[in-house]
């Protein structure tokens, strides 16, 4: 309908003022939504968390954090991340390599079921794990109730972060400097380190960051495969939980934003040294 | 010769992985359902303990309830979003673009105690709601809200970098012809995101038809009322009324994130086979990276 | 496409209004329905409540009346009522937390007159749940603390069953001569024994029955009916034991206050209680257990809480989580129990 209007002969084109209301509109009201729902969902609760922490003030907030079986939460869960985090970033760039690289029968279906520990419900992804390392273990691996058995279900979980950050770069990396590299006699190995790392290196560190905080939250599949024992396998997230359940929120508060800090921390990190990476070429 | 043997011992090694992490794990509770025969594991899951099969319809009907709401909700507030932050300046877009990303690095039962702790008996909003006879937590409407939470992020993130990509020449062209806003919006710009919003409302659902830590906080767990799939499957095994009908209902769900991955393969594919998190890892060539960073360099 | 955007368009916001109107009318809310009335429980009784709900209905006062249930760890349960959630008639695993709505004002500080017995509902004992055979042969306390021995008890600042848990095993050591002194070592002993501490009486069963630990404390009633499953299990009444109380009361901010107290008048009543005894639960009232052809055996050494002083007392010293002695026994375990 509209290409048949004639355009406006005369200099500035006209405009209906219902029309100049619409663009006004758009332009205040749409932003202007968006903002309020996130804020009702979102940034008000999440100040609400923040007053209930430091309710008592600075001393409040750290007596919470400090309190030894919070404090025990929080540094299992670092821990924890940590420890899983490095063996997923090992282990997703060497699946994304196999996904790139490598050609085989049922390579389709592997990358799909690369993605599937992102699809499924956590606590699914709990019980799953248990039925396999837990008590009625058929290969008697019981790591039920232990720090194994939280890091096999924070591997599950974080998996797919570690490899889907890195295999489209990888897919994407021009191989001519390789190529190079070993037609001048480089080793694989070397040529790894040297011209593919490099290049993968902001990407795995993104990987792992997102992972790092994926794993610093995650409380589904903890739920039965951890034994939820403090000092030993209490992660922050079921001691958080415990606390609400115990109706000691501000104390809740206060661990959930140490929690919530330490993720953002992070993920800021990771994203200046990913820019402090980048390569001028590749972005 | 020996690269071919690096390469297959790093295939085997990379498959052994995926094995005893995925695809064991994932089998041996599907054939654990399943054992007993198709009919007893219907049974099983439809009538713990000889109660009615209320429990899991309710939580069949509840779940899909929930994602009927919560993700239309965050497809709209997702698209506008993206828009606004695509094609609009204004004070503020910074903080806008980083409090979307916030619900990532939130635990879900963080989420749950934010939310009671606003809109609970004694939150914030609390006494005016239940003033006016309004349940927020412990209700439906709670539970959407915990939903739509931890899924907000999914549908910008994957329409925004589509909308910097395209350019606003087409939308110039049409303004100039004589377009609306409006038509402008419903007759460009959507059918250009179609698959980038396709790919965020899967991601979206997968995330919502999940949600169990939150929920475990903000339910009540009310048999038959306010349970979710996720919570009844919990509810099944922690109450200790029926294991295998909790690894039944597991297995449904693990079967409905198969087919959210089949529908995200598919959509992936019509995009060039760019995967959904490769939005978070690159810097698209002169726009801003979609991740939590956007302070400048 | 352009046809694509133009359903899209249409029926996004169609869709949207709909769902935000059924979801502030409040569509299937618990406790809008006519007729129903929100039980909030402690875990346990779920699989009770189910056939004492059918039972109910069936007669004249609950004709109509349906019970929507909700079931987790007493103290939980407890908290989420006074956060909000709607709650008609409530039934927790122990006093305290029918004393905490007190204190909010959601129960009459006047519901311990209701009924035969002080406004409990049901009684129930201390019991070891072992793997049937009894492998370890385990028959009292004291070999709940022999080497090699792993223990599954709740959490004691969530759930119910974990404080009678300990409260018996105090008791129970006092009861056999020990001093105070004494029986706070044994606690410490006990809890370091223990392989996992879930955070209800059904969760620490289940655990125990996917195969975690040797032994479980929990309630008779449960083992009752865990046993009436089919699960390969047997328990064992210690000598010494307390007498578990389990108390009910009818919300100050019931939305159906008269079918709530129907449903309350029902399982304090003959037939109640006489059903609450084939599902394994001790009744309060004198006769019933053996009107449904149900025999209790009582222990030996039976004691209450009031021997320890009650439950404000017992809460207060043991159970408050900065200055209760089992949390002080907790951080003690933890600091060397923190190589998991």
């Amino acid at each position: 309908m509209t290409l048949l209007e004639a355009p406006p002969v005369t200099g500035a084109p006209t405009t209906p003022r219902w029309r100049a209301a619409g663009r006004v509109a758009a332009r205040v009201g749409a932003p202007g939504t968006a903002v309020v729902y996130l804020s009702l969902l979102v940034l008000i609760p999440l100040a609400a968390l923040s007053v209930a922490a430091f309710h008592g003030g600075w001393s409040a907030f750290w007596a919470g954090v400090r309190d030894p079986e919070s404090w025990a939460a929080l540094k299992l869960t670092v821990l924890s991340a940590l420890v899983v985090v490095v063996v997923n970033t090992i282990a997703g760039t060497a699946i994304a390599w196999v996904l790139v690289r490598d050609q085989f029968v049922g390579k389709r279906v592997v990358a799909s079921l690369v993605d599937l520990p992102f699809a499924l419900p956590t606590i699914v992804a709990g019980l799953t794990l248990l039925t396999l390392y837990g008590p009625n273990s058929p290969f008697h691996l019981d790591a039920a109730g232990t720090r194994f058995g939280v890091w096999i279900a924070l591997a599950f979980v974080t998996l797919p972060f570690s490899v889907r950050a890195v295999q489209p770069v990888l897919s994407e990396l021009e191989r001519d400097a390789e190529d190079a590299a070993s037609s001048l006699g480089a080793r694989s190995p070397t040529v790894f380190r040297r011209i593919v790392l490099p290049s993968l290196a902001p990407a795995m560190l993104s990987g792992a960051m997102l992972a790092f905080a994926r794993a610093m939250g995650e409380y589904g599949s903890l739920v039965f495969i951890s034994g939820d024992r403090p000092f030993a396998t209490e992660v922050a997230s079921l001691r958080i939980f415990g606390l609400y359940e115990n109706g000691q929120n501000n104390q809740a508060a206060a661990v959930s934003l140490a929690l919530l800090s330490l993720s953002l921390v992070v993920l800021l990190l990771g994203g200046v040294l990913r820019r402090r990476l980048t390569r001028p070429e590749f972005g | 010769m020996r690269r071919l043997l690096r390469r297959f011992g790093l295939r085997t090694a990379v498959l052994a992985y995926l094995a005893l992490l995925v695809i064991v794990p994932v089998g041996s509770i599907v054939y654990r359902a399943f054992a007993p025969g198709l009919g007893t594991a219907w049974h099983d899951l439809a009538n713990p303990s000889g109660a009615t099969s209320a429990g899991f319809f309710h939580a069949l009907i509840l779940t899909l309830l929930v994602a009927g709401i919560a993700v239309p909700l965050n497809a709209v507030f997702g698209v506008v979003a993206a828009v606004v932050l695509a094609r609009h300046r204004f004070p503020g877009a910074r903080l806008l673009d980083a409090a979307i990303d916030l619900p990532v690095a939130v635990s879900p039962v963080v989420v749950g105690l934010a939310l009671v702790l606003v809109y609970g008996r004694a939150g914030w909003f609390g006494g005016w709601l239940a003033a006016r006879g309004i349940q927020v937590i412990f209700s439906i409407p709670g539970i959407v809200m915990g939903s739509a939470f931890v899924s907000i992020p999914y549908v910008a993130r994957a329409v925004l970098p589509v909308l910097q990509e395209i350019g606003t020449d087409q939308e110039q062209a049409a303004a100039t012809l004589g377009a609306s806003p409006w038509q402008i919006f419903w007759r460009v710009t959507l059918p250009s995101i179609r698959w980038g919003l396709a790919y965020g409302v899967t991601l979206t659902t997968a995330r919502v038809l999940g949600e169990f830590g939150a929920l475990s906080v903000l339910s009540g767990n009310v048999v038959g009322h306010t349970q979710t799939l996720t919570l009844y499957v919990g509810y099944l095994f922690e109450g200790n009324l029926d294991t295998v009908g909790a690894e039944v209902g597991a297995v449904i769900l693990a079967v409905l994130a198969l087919c959210v991955l089949g529908v995200l393969s598919l959509a992936g594919r019509e995009k060039g086979s760019r995967s959904w998190l490769s939005r978070f890892a690159r810097s698209p060539r002169g726009s801003r990276t979609s991740s939590l960073s956007t302070t400048s360099p | 496409m352009p046809r694509l955007p133009r359903i899209v368009g249409a029926l996004l916001p169609t869709a949207l209004l709909v769902s935000a109107l059924a979801a502030l009318i409040g569509v299937p809310t618990a406790g809008a329905a006519e007729g129903t009335i929100n039980l909030v429980a402690y875990s346990t009784p779920a699989a009770a409540y189910t056939a004492i709900n059918v039972a109910f209905s069936k007669y004249p006062a609950g004709a109509g009346i349906t019970v929507a249930g909700s079931y987790g760890p007493s103290g939980t349960q407890a908290t989420n009522v006074i956060n909000g959630q709607a709650a008609d008639v409530v039934n927790f695993s122990l006093e305290p937390d029918m004393e905490k709505l007190v204190k909010a004002g959601l129960v009459s500080a006047k519901w311990d007159t209701v009924g035969p017995d002080h406004g409990m509902v049901t009684d129930s004992v201390v019991v070891f749940i072992v793997r049937k055979g009894n492998p370890k042969h385990i028959t009292g306390w004291k070999d709940l603390v022999r080497s090699g021995v792993q223990v599954v008890t709740p959490n004691p600042f969530s759930s119910g069953s974990a404080r009678w848990n300990l409260a018996a095993a105090y008791g129970a050591e006092r009861k056999l001569g020990r001093t105070p002194a004494q029986a706070q070592a044994y606690l410490k002993a006990l809890l370091s024994h223990t392989a996992a501490q879930p955070s209800s009486a059904s969760a620490a069963l289940a655990t125990f029955l996917s195969g975690t630990g040797d032994v479980v404390l929990d309630y008779e009633d449960d083992a009752i009916a865990a046993i009436n499953k089919g699960d390969p299990i047997q328990y064992v009444i210690p000598p010494q034991d307390i007498l578990i109380e389990n108390p009910i009361a009818v919300t100050t901010q019931a939305a159906n206050p008269t079918a709530a107290r129907a449903f309350v008048n029902f399982l304090l009543s003959k037939k109640g209680q006489e059903l609450w005894a084939i599902e394994g639960y001790r009744p309060v009232l004198p006769g019933a257990a053996a009107a449904a052809s149900v025999t209790f055996p009582t222990p030996r050494q039976l004691f209450t809480i009031a021997s320890l002083g009650g439950w404000t007392k017992v809460e207060k010293t043991f159970f408050d989580p900065t200055t209760g002695i089992v949390a002080k026994i907790e951080e003690g375990l933890g600091q060397s129990t923190a190589s998991g």
